[in-house]
């Protein structure tokens, strides 16, 4: 490396010393200025503190021996404030790495979209049937299932459908080949709804009882927008002596408060079911307009959601032949029923039932 | 149905609320008004109501005029019945019934000289014409409109015969076979020896309950008339009525269950609108009844009702008092029953001979809670001592879609049907596929033995729609078995085509292929607690791989010895059999079979401090000699030291020979307390290269 030879110094006046150190120290501070490599701060390093031909060498052998005696102390100061800057210099450029030019070379372009590894998503109705079990279990609800397929008995009889009763027609009800000949209660059937799990599970067990049925259920309809033929229900049952009608409404209300939103409303008004007893409707005030009224509540501020009622005693007694504490005089119990479907078409805006069960990519998509 | 509140209150002076509240109030009590329409002018409203099958008894003015008297606690005025005087009759009209299986009562009344006419507003309670208008209901004649009236004021159906057309008297009878009767709608009928008719001495008049005949109905000639009011039993009428393909609002009551003790009522309100036009009546009612119907209906024993009962059910009220004695008395009664004092708080109920949906002392509890408001009652939850359980799957499923979903895969939910040919392509065992009574379709079936006819259809529409990548997934029961008992499983089934689940500006998309749904298989199967886990297929001669599946392209899945399920590229036949030029890869796992496994417990050891070495072996093979050969051949290497062994990659070239393949294989060495001295390495790698070169494989050089 051949440096380039410092300027004699002719005069040693502070005027011309403050110049002639100003100079190198600013040389040193471009050069620093452009260090885009490790070598370049290497060559640097050489450069200014080489041993045997750096520039400060230079300073020192030349201009502090051709000084005056006099000059000499206020040289050796500017000497060693150029050195200390000189290294400062030096520290700088080699903990900063690259300069700033140099990176400008590595550019890319941040606003091109992000890679993304794409996870699944779960089905809207299995997610609407996990938030459902899980505010009862919260509740002390143990989650029960039961067959798809199931017996005249089981799916009516013991719900206390009576024979000739319309659901039981194969209009409404799909039912597995060659049955005709069987006993009418031992006839296959695809489950209508999930409250023959509610017997299943009072045969197995003595009460207290609280069990939440979420499941898949089937009749013979028509597809239309709001009407499957396969769609999934939520069923509860809780028994135990002195269950009653107000707890009944409790836990629906605290239910709907979970799901929905703590200031929903709910209210109840009679129905009509074969398995209870007292029989309600539950509607709760409308989720989109907030009980003003709007399209989707067809202006009436509720929407109605599910139904449920007191056990009947009829049901009892038929839990009673298996498990003697099923006495509908010492205990009492509800059970309610709701249609995942409907909830889920509510709560994620969907307008066509159809959808859920197609597979469709871009539909399933939006729940990811 | 449709009700004018102007006649509604005609029943109930002293009602105070306006139309809205009522028919809020109405709602709340289960009698659903569903729509209220204005029809100005002091007119009131119309009500569009849709009752409950088991409330027939509410289906008519004056049922709905008696709910609103309960819950209200006005008074509810009678219906005026007073007649005229009759005129003495030679003889009372005959009147038998024959069928007492099927009729339990019968009323006849015969009044002469009357005049059929137009109809008017006769008196108080018989606003005929202006009750018509507003119901929009079409006006016949003064005869038919009276019965018409009557009916859609209490809810009895009631027929007018001309009476000059009866031969003899009346006969409730079953019809005679080959009968002949022309009904009301002109068709000329031929009777079933099971039809329930009216008939007189010679001829069948009526379908009882149903419809009445051609040639004894009231003309503009008519001067004398039977006034018919019957009770008739529900299955008879819905028998006759099916067979004959009719549906009459006489028949939707009888079937439902008709007031035994309506008849006399119904008929007295008709006399009375026939006679407003001129003419008498000849002789006292025929009332002819079978005592056996009666104590079924009418005559009903007492239920026992306990007030303790009713609050053991119905709990706790917003309302401090709560379900009180007085509160069971004032809503049973205004309903209708008899309250006789059985005991402290206890009565002996009557029932109403028109409430024959109450049979129980439940279905008065629910009565007393339906008229005080079920909105009146409290929220309470009960308490709970007992613990909560899960369902013994539940894990195992939530770790399944966890591990599908992280694999890119959406969840789907697919018809539990399919055809019966995607059923004999995908079923594991053929002979057991279970076939529906009633489907919905022939390509709905019977029931799906697998989930890969749904799997199928859904990437099939995917593609068809031109949605190229598809990932999808379904956890569904499976059904086998015959008609006599259906097993039903649960399984787990996977589809995909097109690109990886990877979405990348900078990097082009990679086709999924069937080591990438291997992964997917590996990782599932990871979850779950195994000591082997295998992958073979059959040669296709064998005729044990599905047929669903590539031959050359698929696999079983084996853990712990068992069968566990397939996976692979769809059969190209079945592939352009469903215009699927993509490559579809595809898969099913028993649940049951993996649910055996208990799931995988995490178990942390101790990582070791000492640098692992990596050393690579570029291995040339011949193409019969499988990667599981290999990795088989180090496992039984055991050496502690050799931590990790895989294939890098796996190419052909053509310095090798036709029938060879290159194998880059990395293997790491650590040991837990040491470094590793280059003596060891050296003598680690000498053992693999000697042990892969028994398995088939040597050095490339």
């Amino acid at each position: 490396m051949t440096n380039e030879v410092i300027p004699n110094l002719t005069a040693f006046d502070e005027a011309a010393l403050g110049q002639a150190f100003a100079t190198l120290e600013r040389q040193a501070r471009d050069a620093a200025s452009a260090l885009g490599s490790p070598e370049a701060v290497e060559a640097f390093r050489l450069h200014w503190l080489g041993r045997k031909q750096g520039l400060l060498n230079e300073v020192s052998s030349r201009w502090l021996k051709a000084a005056p005696p006099e000059a000499k102390k206020a040289l050796g100061q500017r000497f060693n404030a150029l050195k200390s800057a000189v290294e400062a210099l030096l520290d700088a450029a080699s903990g900063a790495g690259p300069s700033d030019a140099a990176l400008a070379a590595e550019a890319i372009d941040i606003t091109l979209p992000g890679s993304r590894r794409l996870t699944g998503a779960e089905h809207p109705i299995t997610k609407t049937l996990n938030e459902i079990v899980s505010v009862f279990a919260a509740l002390g609800y143990s989650v029960g299932v039961g067959p798809e397929v199931e017996t005249d008995f089981y799916n009516f009889e013991c719900m206390n459908f009576p024979p000739g009763h319309p659901a039981r027609d194969t209009q409404d009800t799909l039912v597995v080949a060659n049955q005709d000949r069987r006993p009418q209660r031992d006839r296959l059937l695809l489950r209508t709804h999930t409250s023959p799990v509610q017997m299943r599970t009072m045969e197995q067990q003595a009460p207290p009882v609280r069990i939440v049925i979420p499941g898949k259920v089937h009749r013979n309809d028509a597809t239309d927008a709001t009407h499957s033929p396969i769609f999934h229900q939520v069923e509860g049952l809780c028994v135990d002596t002195n269950i009653t009608f107000s707890d009944l409404k409790g836990t629906l209300d605290h239910a709907m408060k979970a799901l929905f939103g703590s200031s929903v409303k709910t209210r109840f008004f009679p129905s009509f079911f074969p398995f209870t007893e007292p029989s309600a409707d539950v509607q709760i005030s409308c989720i989109f307009c907030g009980g003003k009224g709007c399209r989707k509540c067809k202006h009436s501020g509720w929407i109605e959601l599910l139904g449920c009622g007191m056990v009947d005693p009829a049901v009892f007694a038929f839990a009673k032949e298996k498990q003697p504490a099923y006495d509908p005089k010492k205990i009492s119990g509800f059970a309610f029923g709701m249609g995942v479907e409907r909830i889920a078409m509510m709560k994620y805006g969907i307008s066509e039932i159809g959808q859920f069960y197609a597979g469709d990519m871009r539909f399933l998509g939006q729940f990811a | 149905m449709k009700i004018l509140t102007k006649w509604l209150r005609a029943y109930l002076p002293e009602l105070s609320v306006d139309d809205l509240r009522l028919a809020e109030d109405l709602t709340l009590r289960g009698i659903a008004v569903e729509g209220i329409f204005d029809l100005g002018d002091g007119n009131g409203s119309l009500y569009e109501m849709d009752i409950t099958t088991n409330r027939v008894d509410a289906m008519n003015h004056y049922g709905i005029a008696r709910e609103a008297a309960a819950i209200y606690g006005v008074p509810l005025l009678p219906l005026d019945l007073a007649l005229p005087a009759p005129q003495p009759a030679a003889a009372s009209f005959s009147v038998k019934i024959e069928a007492e299986d099927a009729c339990g009562r019968f009323t006849a009344r015969v009044l002469r000289g009357i005049t059929v006419t137009d109809s008017r507003d006769w008196f108080a309670q018989a606003e005929v014409d202006t009750y018509f208008r507003l119901l929009e209901q079409k006006k016949i004649s003064s005869a038919v409109d009276a019965t018409n009236f009557v009916w859609l004021a209490m809810g009895q159906p009631t027929h007018a015969f001309d009476l000059d057309k009866i031969e003899g008297g009346i006969v409730v009878r079953r019809a005679r076979k080959g009968e002949k009767l022309k009904t009301l709608d002109g068709i000329e009928r031929t009777l079933d020896p099971e039809d329930l008719v009216v008939a007189d001495h010679a001829k069948p008049l009526a379908l009882a309950g149903v419809m009445g005949g051609w040639d004894s109905m009231i003309t503009p000639a008519t001067k004398n008339v039977l006034v018919e009011a019957a009770w008739f039993e529900p299955m008879a009428v819905r028998r006759t009525a099916r067979r004959h393909g009719l549906h009459t609002d006489a028949s939707h009551r009888f079937e439902r269950g008709a007031d035994f003790n309506a008849a006399p009522v119904a008929s007295a309100l008709v006399s009375r609108i026939l006679l407003a036009a001129g003419g008498s009546i000849e002789g006292d009612l025929v009332d002819v009844r079978v005592p056996a119907l009666e104590a079924r209906t009418a005559a009903r024993k007492p239920i026992a009702l306990a007030l303790s009962e009713v609050q053991r059910i119905l709990g706790t009220t917003t309302d401090a008092d709560g379900i009180t004695a007085a509160t069971v008395e004032g809503v049973l009664a205004a309903l209708g029953c008899m309250l006789a004092p059985a005991g402290a708080a206890a009565w002996s109920v009557t029932l109403p001979s028109w409430r024959l949906d109450i049979e129980r002392e439940i279905d008065l509890i629910e009565e007393v809670a339906r008229v005080y408001g079920y909105n009146r009652f409290a929220n309470t939850l009960p308490a709970f001592g007992g613990g909560v359980t899960a369902l013994s799957s539940a894990q195992a499923e939530s770790a399944l879609r966890e591990t599908l979903r992280s694999a890119g895969f959406h969840e789907a939910i697919a018809s539990t049907f399919c055809s019966a040919s995607d059923a004999a392509l995908t079923a594991p065992q053929p002979g057991l596929v279970v076939p529906l009574g009633n489907p919905l379709s022939e390509e709905a079936g019977v029931l799906r033995p697998s989930l890969i006819p749904g799997m199928l259809t859904m990437v099939a529409g995917n593609l068809h729609r031109d949605v190229s990548d598809v990932r999808l997934f379904e956890l569904g029961t499976v059904f086998s078995g015959t008609t006599e008992k259906v097993d039903e499983r649960p399984a787990l089934a996977f589809v995909a085509a097109g690109a990886l689940p990877e979405q990348s500006a900078l990097h082009p998309a990679r086709a999924v292929e069937f080591h990438d749904l291997k992964g997917v298989v590996e990782q599932v199967l990871a979850r779950f607690q195994t000591r082997t886990v295998y992958f073979d297929r059959f040669p296709p001669e064998a005729g044990l791989n599905p047929a669903w599946l590539h031959p050359f392209r698929s696999a079983r899945i084996v853990a712990e010895g068992t069968t566990v399920g397939w996976f692979g590229q769809l059969h190209p036949r079945e592939a352009a059999a469903r215009k699927l030029k993509e490559t579809v890869l595809l898969g099913e796992i028993d649940l049951d079979r993996l649910y055996k496994l208990p799931l995988r417990k995490p178990a942390a050891r101790e990582l070791s401090r000492f640098q692992p070495v990596r050393r690579d072996f570029s291995l040339v093979l011949d193409e019969s000699v499988a990667w599981e050969q290999i990795d088989r051949t180090l496992a039984s290497l055991a050496i502690p030291e050799m931590v990790d062994w895989r294939a890098r990659e796996t190419f052909r070239d053509a310095k090798l020979g036709a029938r060879e393949y290159s194998l880059l294989m990395g293997v790491t060495f650590q040991a837990a307390d040491r470094t590793l001295r280059e003596e060891e390495l050296q003598a680690f790698q000498a053992q693999v290269i000697a042990a892969v070169g028994k398995a088939g494989a040597r050095l490339r050089s």
